[in-house]
């Protein structure tokens, strides 16, 4: 960030829903109306386009007791990236709050009132960090003017500092605990009022001293995960699941499963039809008094299935027809210059192809849900990625109001886009109303894990290289056949959409003057999920791996060949030569260009985040600065 | 049956074949013992027995009768053993879901061999699964813990 001055613009978002959403937070000082707002700042990101958006008032992320304690609300899910902590040691950070007197609480799932909660994408840095400094902007200069009043003195004579406000005339000072009621009576000030730190006034930003807020509790057994919750009278459960996606329950006896000791009742799920975004898609479910018990009656459960249209699937075969497809043409995604004339009028062409098989997250605590209905009001407690949007589905399969559904986020042992879907929230919804409303933990186990994920895309990438006599590649061809994550929202698009071209593959960074990019079609036969880096990964093995080979058929050193393909420092920019829109990680294309400049300053926050064909040099230069989070 | 579970007695009429977790997490909420395999894989539920680190997933119940278990909750009255000290020092954890069992395995190491050799904590540790990789902070907080102790 290049000024202490905020330059801001102000985007109205619905007040109703802000304040529908708002719950007091005990010795809070600031509890009486909203500034709604998009905190927008030095540079612009997309967090405004993303459900929710940005908020930064911090009535709704700030308190402060009066014993000075100051409790940092955070939004984003913790799954060891460290955004439970990141993100609050902004807002303290830019409020000059003693990092010893914050206190951490994670927000329930409520994307009215905090913002975009949806924890993937690598974007908890990327799109909070300057609506938190916003957020502690306006608290530090609330709690600044607070003393003024107090004094009776001008702002200007009051600065704050390291939990204090201190007089600079006279040197007296009040704490902020002190402060805490003065401070409620006012407004939360006008963003573009705002004035942010300079970077060298940071007291914890990038110094790297901010131990996580876990840490105590992780290391002594305390910390909790959705695995971990026990509520009062709560029951157990697993459920037996089409061991084909699509596959259905034809008959099932439970007559053995109710002889096991422990078990209370068997429950079958209905199946949703695809797309079925995150629903679960049905089986039968023991519960029982124990997570053993409910394991043990599973065993002994007799479930006939119909396995549906995909009983014939075998990766093999598929495989095959993916190889099949990359080998002919494909669907032109993006084109420049001639590519066939140039590999026609090739000194040598050289072709190769990387297949990528199904991979599964395996997060090392498995998904587990709990949720208990009562008196029409549901609530629930998950590891979700996704709090917001769990909230809302969680509403929609029972029949509730949104606002009826508390979503409590607990920690998260490892996530990687898996816990991005709710399906096992939502099995516990359907499990606790099949109770009564009484708490169901649903526990998936780690073979529930392994059979039945939403799998990392298959993927199959042909690529052609043209030589020119001295051997400088002249032409480039891509062709990448995957199954799209999209079939779980629409109906099935059959090929890789805008959003996982986007991911390592449209925006290609190589300096060859003949360059196509294709797909090729691949029909989903398995729930596609996202996943770390997503479709980079795929993309980025075929890409680099093609250039190591050529390298080493030049008999070059791959780190300068690959150097030598993507060329001098520009921006490319593919946005006249791609057939559809260019996804550019859903942010703006002036803030994130794709830029082969290696970074030389770490207090260049906006990059994009760590995808490997994002920051094409990356891989071969050392210094990079990365804001993934 | 009787046993122990971090210096109390417990009496247990339940299913003698239930694994050890399932008895420490849905009986006495030691949640600390976390589920993450159930197939003694990945070293998540690493506890006690009789001093010994062992998978309680893959450990029944039959087989603890009349021994002692200590979990994470149990392995010092403070949460200050070296092994603990050690590892928030070195900020071994990230997600954090592993860690429990990487640090009574690695207590489990240090209560047998004082001073291990770096091949003595892999060969050791090498049951441990960590999806965040923390691996190399895991390694250099059993050393430093291995000093202190």
């Amino acid at each position: 960030m290049k000024t202490t001055q905020h330059t801001a613009y102000i985007e109205n978002v619905s007040r109703r829903n802000l304040l529908k959403g708002m719950v007091g937070t005990g010795g809070l000082v600031l509890a009486a109306q909203f500034v709604p707002g998009i905190a927008a700042a030095a540079y612009k990101t997309g967090a405004g386009g993303m459900p929710g958006g940005a908020v930064w008032d911090p009535h709704v992320f700030v308190s402060i007791a009066p014993d000075g304690i100051v409790t940092i609300v955070t939004h984003r899910s913790e799954m060891g990236t460290g955004s439970r902590t990141s993100l609050p040691m902004v807002v303290a950070d830019e409020m000059e709050a003693d990092w010893s007197k914050v206190r951490i609480i994670q927000a329930e799932g409520n994307e009215q009132k905090y913002g975009n909660q949806d924890t993937d994408g690598s974007r908890s840095i990327r799109h909070f960090t300057q609506p938190m400094r916003a957020c502690g902007a306006a608290a530090r200069q609330m709690l600044e003017h607070a003393a003024a009043l107090t004094w009776g003195v001008s702002d200007t004579e009051c600065r704050a500092e390291n939990h204090k406000v201190i007089h600079t005339p006279t040197g007296k000072s009040l704490g902020y605990g002190e402060l805490a009621a003065a401070a409620s009576t006012l407004k939360t000030p006008a963003e573009s009022t705002l004035t942010l730190k300079d970077p060298s006034q940071f007291r914890y930003i990038g110094k790297g001293e901010v131990q996580i807020t876990d840490l105590r509790d992780i290391t002594t057994g305390k910390a909790m995960y959705a695995q971990d919750i026990h509520v009062p009278d709560m029951k157990y459960a697993v459920v037996a699941r089409p061991p084909v996606v699509l596959g259905q329950v034809k008959t099932f006896d439970e007559a053995a499963a109710m002889k096991v000791p422990g078990v209370i009742k068997v429950v079958k799920i209905p199946a949703t039809p695809m797309p079925a975004k995150f629903a679960p898609l049905g089986g039968v479910a023991v519960i029982a008094n124990s997570t053993w018990a409910a394991i043990k009656g599973r065993e002994a459960l007799k479930v006939t299935w119909d396995d549906g249209p995909n009983k014939t699937y075998n990766s093999d075969t598929y495989k095959a027809k993916m190889q099949a497809q990359a080998r002919k043409p494909g669907k032109v995604e993006r084109n420049e210059g001639d590519v066939d004339k140039a590999l026609a009028g090739a000194a040598k062409v050289v072709e190769h192809e990387y297949y990528i098989p199904h991979g599964v997250h395996v997060p090392m605590e498995p998904p587990a849900a709990t949720v208990q209905i009562k008196d029409g009001k549901a609530e629930v407690w998950a590891c979700v990625q996704s709090p917001g949007g769990t909230r809302g589905d969680v509403a929609k399969t029972l029949g509730l109001k949104e606002e009826d559904v508390k979503v409590n986020v607990t920690l998260l042992g490892g996530g990687f886009g898996r816990k991005s879907k709710c399906d096992f929230a939502l099995e516990a919804a359907i499990l606790s109303k099949s109770m009564g409303g009484a708490p169901v933990k649903v526990v998936w186990t780690r073979e529930d894990d392994i059979h039945h994920s939403f799998y990392h895309s298959v993927s199959y990438q042909h690529v052609t290289a043209g030589l020119d006599k001295n051997n400088k590649v002249v032409a480039w061809r891509h062709r990448s056949v995957s199954p799209s994550l999209m079939s779980n929202f629409m109906p099935d698009p059959k090929r890789e959409s805008a959003l996982e071209l986007g991911l390592g593959l449209i925006d290609t960074p190589f300096d060859v003057p003949n360059l196509r990019l294709e797909t090729g079609e691949a029909v989903a036969q398995t729930r596609i999920g996202w996943f770390r880096s997503v479709n980079n990964i795929p993309h980025a093995f075929a890409m680099q791996s093609m250039v190591a080979e050529l390298a080493a058929e030049l008999g070059k050193d791959p780190k300068d060949f690959l150097l030598e393909m993507i060329g001098p420092a520009r921006i490319v920019d593919p946005r006249k030569t791609v057939s559809s829109e260019l996804w550019n990680y859903g942010d703006p294309w002036d803030t994130y260009p794709v830029d082969t400049a290696p970074a030389v300053s770490s207090s260049a926050l906006p990059r994009k985040p760590a995808g490997v064909a994002n920051c094409p040099k990356a891989m071969a230069s050392a210094s990079r600065f990365n804001a993934a989070s | 049956m009787k046993l122990k579970v971090n210096q109390q007695e417990r009496s247990y009429d339940g299913d003698p074949q239930m694994p050890l977790m399932w008895y420490l997490r849905d009986e006495l909420a030691l949640t600390g013992t976390k589920f993450g395999c159930g197939a003694g894989l990945c070293g998540a539920c690493t506890v006690h027995l009789d001093g010994k680190a062992v998978r309680s997933c893959v450990t029944v119940m039959k087989d603890v009768s009349d021994h002692a278990v200590t979990t994470i909750e149990g392995l010092s009255a403070d949460g200050n053993h070296p092994v603990q000290k050690a590892w928030r020092a070195a900020n071994v954890p990230q997600c954090g879901y592993c860690q429990c069992g990487q640090i009574m395995n690695a207590a489990g190491l240090l209560a047998e061999n004082k001073s291990p050799s770096d091949e003595d904590i892999l060969a050791a540790m090498s049951g441990n699964i960590c999806r965040c990789g923390c691996y190399q902070r895991i390694f250099s907080a059993i050393k430093s813990a291995a000093k202190e102790a």
